[in-house]
C-alpha cells in the first residue's frame, strides 16, 4: 500500500495541465499567434516598413496604397504603414505597462488587505470602491489636462484606475487561503506574513490575476487609443493608433481616403479582440471548472 | 497533598478554584520540582485558559490546564473532539485565530515564556526547536507546491543564510529519513502524486527538519487508514528516538497512546480530568471518564460480549454543565457532582484525578 503512487508517466504539473486546456481554445490560440505577429511587427517596425514614420514628403501627400507606400501616406506625406507599426510599439507598450502597474498595486494591496484583515482591509477596499466609482475616462482627461498630456501620465493614470479589479481578486484568494491548513502549517514552520505572501498567496493568485492582467491590457490599449484620439495621450509627431485616427475626424477623409483610418482602426479592434480572446482562453485554462 | 514526584503534570492546589488560593498555594507546592527540573522541564504550561468570543457567546475551549513536558518524554493528550486538546497545543506556538483569548500563568519553553516573544522571535521557535505535525496531510500541504519545495521551506526558514540548494538537498535527505522511496525523484512531485501515508511522512520530515526538541503531533494518524497508521506510528517512534525530541501527541485513539506515550493527560470539556503514566492509566483509570473510554475499546485479552460506549454527548462549551462537566454522563455522579466542580488532585504515584470519588475506582 505504501508505494502505490509510483510516479505518473508525464509530470502533471498544474501549469502543464493549464497549458493543455488552453490549447483546446482555438480562438485563443489564433489570438496568441496574431499578437505574437503584432509584437514582432512592432519590434521590427523599421526594416518591415522601410520608411521613417516621421519623414514628411509633401509631394506625395494623401496618396493611396501603392508599391512605394503599401498603405498610402497621410496629409503630410508620411508613410502610413510605418506609422502603424511604430504606433503598435506605443499602444502595446502603454497597454502592458499600465496593466503591470495595475497588477502590482492590486496584488500588493489585495494580499495585504486579505492577510491583515481588520481596519487595513476596510481601508484598502474602500479605496478600491472610490477608484471604481469614478468615471475613469473623465478623471484621466482632467489629469491629462492638468499635468499636460504625456505617455507617462497616461500609463500611470490608466494603471491607477485598473488596480481595484486585480486587488479584489487577490484579496479574495488571500481570504480563502488564509483559512487553509497548509497556510497554518507553513506558519507553524516559522513563515511570516511576507513569506506567506511570496510563496503561498501570490503563486495561488497568479492564475486569476493573469486573466485580469490580460483583460486589463486590452482595456488599456483601447483607453490609450481613446485618449490619443482626443489629443490627450500620445502627442504628435509620435504615432499611436489613437492619434492616427484623429485624421479621420473629417468626412472627406472618411469618404475618400479610407487608408488613413481603416488600418489603425482595424489594428486597434483586432488587437483588443485578440487580447480579450487570450484572456478568455486563460480563464478557462486556469479554472478547470469553468471550461466546457 | 502528595509530594510531587512527577516532574510532568503539576497539580492544581486542593481547595477548588478561587484564583487567590491558587496563586498562594502555587509556590510552595512547586518549589521542589521547579528547582530539580530546571533543565528537565522542556515545556511548562500553567493554568492555561482559552476563550473564543463569538457574536453572542463565549466558548471556554480550555480552562485551567496545567501541563509540563520533560525533555525526551512523550506525553499524550487524549480526549473527544472539542475537549480542548488541539487548542491547548496550538496555544503553545500562538497559532490560534485572533478570536481566541489566551490566558495563562506561564507558557514556558526552555524557561522562556513564549508569550513575551516578538513575532519574529516566535517564528524562530516555530519549526525550529518546536516542530508541528498536522492531522490531515491532504490539507496541510499546499497542492500547487512540490513536496520538495515544502520540505525545503521548513529548512530555508531557519537557515542563518538562506540557501535554496542546500535546503533542497536537505529536503531529499529528510524524505529519505522518513522512508519516502526514491526521494531524489519524489521531491519534484506534487502532493496529489503522494499517497496519504507518504504525505504524512513528508509532514513529519517538515516537523523534524530542524532537529526539534519538541514535536507537537496533532492527531497525526487520524486521517490515515489502519495499515498506514501503523507505519506512520512506527516512523514517529523512530523519529522521536533519533532526535530525542519530546513529543506532545494529541489523539483520541487509545491504541496509539498505549503504543507510544510515556504519560497520558486526559481532557474533558476543556479541562484535564486525569493524568498518569501510561501503564498505570491503562491498568487502573482513576476517573470515570477515562474508565468509560477504556471500556469502549475492544480488547484482545478479555472476551467482552458488548462494548460499553459512554452514554450521551460532550457538553456545549458555550454553556457547560455546573459542577463536574462530566456528571450528566457519569455512572458515579451524585448530588455533589452537580454543584461542586472537583479539583484536579494529586492522588499518588505521580497521578492526578479530578473526580470526587476517584477512591472508589482505586
Amino acid at each position: 500500500m505504501t508505494a502505490t503512487t509510483v510516479s505518473a508517466p508525464a509530470a502533471r504539473t498544474p501549469a502543464r495541465a493549464a497549458l493543455r486546456r488552453f490549447r483546446k481554445h482555438p480562438a485563443a490560440l489564433v489570438s496568441v499567434v496574431f499578437i505574437a505577429l503584432v509584437v514582432l511587427a512592432a519590434i521590427f517596425a523599421r526594416p518591415l516598413s522601410g520608411h521613417d514614420p516621421n519623414a514628411i514628403d509633401l509631394l506625395s501627400a494623401r496618396s493611396g496604397p501603392s508599391g512605394a507606400h503599401l498603405l498610402g501616406t497621410d496629409s503630410t506625406g508620411r508613410d502610413v504603414l510605418s506609422r502603424l507599426l511604430f504606433a503598435g510599439r506605443i499602444s502595446l507598450g502603454v497597454g502592458i505597462a499600465s496593466a503591470a502597474i495595475a497588477v502590482v498595486i492590486g496584488t500588493v494591496l489585495g494580499s495585504i488587505a486579505g492577510l491583515l484583515g481588520g481596519w487595513v482591509d476596510g481601508l484598502v477596499m474602500r479605496l478600491a470602491d472610490v477608484f471604481l466609482s469614478f468615471p475613469s475616462l473623465v478623471v484621466i482627461v482632467v489629469v491629462a489636462g492638468v499635468l499636460g498630456p504625456s505617455v507617462l501620465t497616461m500609463v500611470i493614470a490608466i494603471g491607477l484606475f485598473q488596480w481595484p479589479v486585480c486587488g479584489r481578486i487577490v484579496r479574495g484568494v488571500t481570504l480563502s487561503l488564509r483559512e487553509q491548513e497548509f497556510v497554518l502549517a507553513s506558519r507553524a514552520t516559522g513563515a511570516g506574513p511576507l513569506w506567506l505572501m511570496r510563496k503561498h498567496i501570490i503563486p495561488a493568485a497568479l492564475p486569476p490575476v493573469s486573466v485580469v492582467a490580460t483583460l486589463a491590457v486590452a482595456q488599456a490599449i483601447a483607453l490609450e487609443a481613446t485618449l490619443s484620439f482626443l489629443g490627450l495621450g500620445v502627442q504628435p509627431p509620435a504615432a499611436s493608433w489613437g492619434n492616427m485616427l484623429t485624421d479621420a475626424q473629417s468626412l472627406t477623409v472618411i469618404r475618400s481616403e479610407p487608408w488613413l483610418w481603416l488600418s489603425p482602426g482595424i489594428a486597434v479592434a483586432l488587437t483588443v479582440l485578440a487580447v480579450n480572446f487570450i484572456g478568455d482562453g486563460l480563464r478557462d485554462a486556469v479554472d478547470p471548472r469553468s471550461s466546457s | 497533598m502528595t509530594a510531587e514526584r512527577d516532574p510532568g503534570l503539576a497539580t492544581t492546589p486542593a481547595p477548588a478554584a478561587t484564583p487567590g488560593s491558587g496563586v498562594a498555594a502555587t509556590p510552595a507546592s512547586r518549589a521542589v520540582p521547579a528547582e530539580r527540573a530546571g533543565e528537565a522541564q522542556l515545556l511548562r504550561i500553567e493554568d492555561l485558559s482559552v476563550d473564543f468570543h463569538t457574536d453572542d457567546d463565549v466558548v471556554h475551549a480550555v480552562t485551567g490546564v496545567t501541563l509540563a513536558v520533560a525533555a525526551g518524554e512523550i506525553v499524550a493528550i487524549v480526549g473527544e473532539s472539542g475537549s480542548g486538546k488541539t487548542v491547548t497545543a496550538m496555544s503553545v506556538l500562538r497559532l490560534l485565530p485572533k478570536a481566541a483569548e489566551v490566558k495563562a500563568e506561564a507558557i514556558a519553553f526552555r524557561g522562556t515564556d513564549l508569550r513575551t516573544l516578538s513575532a519574529a522571535e516566535l517564528r524562530k521557535i516555530r519549526g525550529g526547536p518546536v516542530g508541528m505535525i498536522f492531522q490531515d496531510p491532504m490539507t496541510a500541504l499546499n497542492p500547487v507546491m512540490t513536496i520538495g519545495a515544502q520540505v525545503a521551506e521548513a529548512v530555508v526558514l531557519h537557515q542563518a543564510r538562506p540557501d535554496k540548494k542546500t535546503a533542497w538537498q536537505r529536503a531529499v535527505e529528510l524524505l529519505r529519513l522518513v522512508g519516502v522511496p526514491d526521494p531524489a525523484e519524489r521531491v519534484k512531485q506534487y502532493p496529489h502524486e503522494f499517497s496519504g501515508g507518504m504525505r504524512q511522512r513528508a509532514m513529519i520530515a517538515m516537523a523534524i527538519a530542524n532537529d526539534p526538541d519538541l514535536i507537537i503531533a496533532d492527531e497525526p494518524t487520524t486521517a490515515l487508514d489502519v495499515t498506514i497508521q501503523a507505519q506512520v506510528l512506527a516512523l514517529l517512534k523512530k523519529a522521536q528516538a533519533e532526535t530525542g525530541a519530546a513529543t506532545i501527541l494529541i489523539t483520541h485513539d487509545l491504541g496509539i497512546v498505549a503504543e507510544l506515550a510515556d504519560r497520558v493527560v486526559v481532557m474533558y470539556a476543556g479541562r484535564v480530568v486525569e493524568s498518569a503514566g501510561v501503564r498505570e492509566l491503562f491498568a487502573q483509570p482513576r476517573h470515570p471518564y477515562t474508565k468509560g473510554l477504556l471500556a469502549s475499546l475492544p480488547r484482545m485479552d478479555v472476551d467482552v460480549d458488548q462494548l460499553d460506549p459512554i452514554p450521551g454527548n460532550p457538553p456545549n462549551m458555550a454553556d457547560p454543565p455546573a459542577g463536574c462537566a462530566f456528571h450528566p454522563r457519569c455512572p458515579l455522579a451524585r448530588d455533589r457532582c452537580r454543584t461542586d466542580r472537583p479539583p484536579l488532585l494529586a492522588i499518588g504515584d505521580g497521578r492526578t484525578s479530578a473526580c470526587h470519588y476517584h477512591e472508589e475506582l482505586a
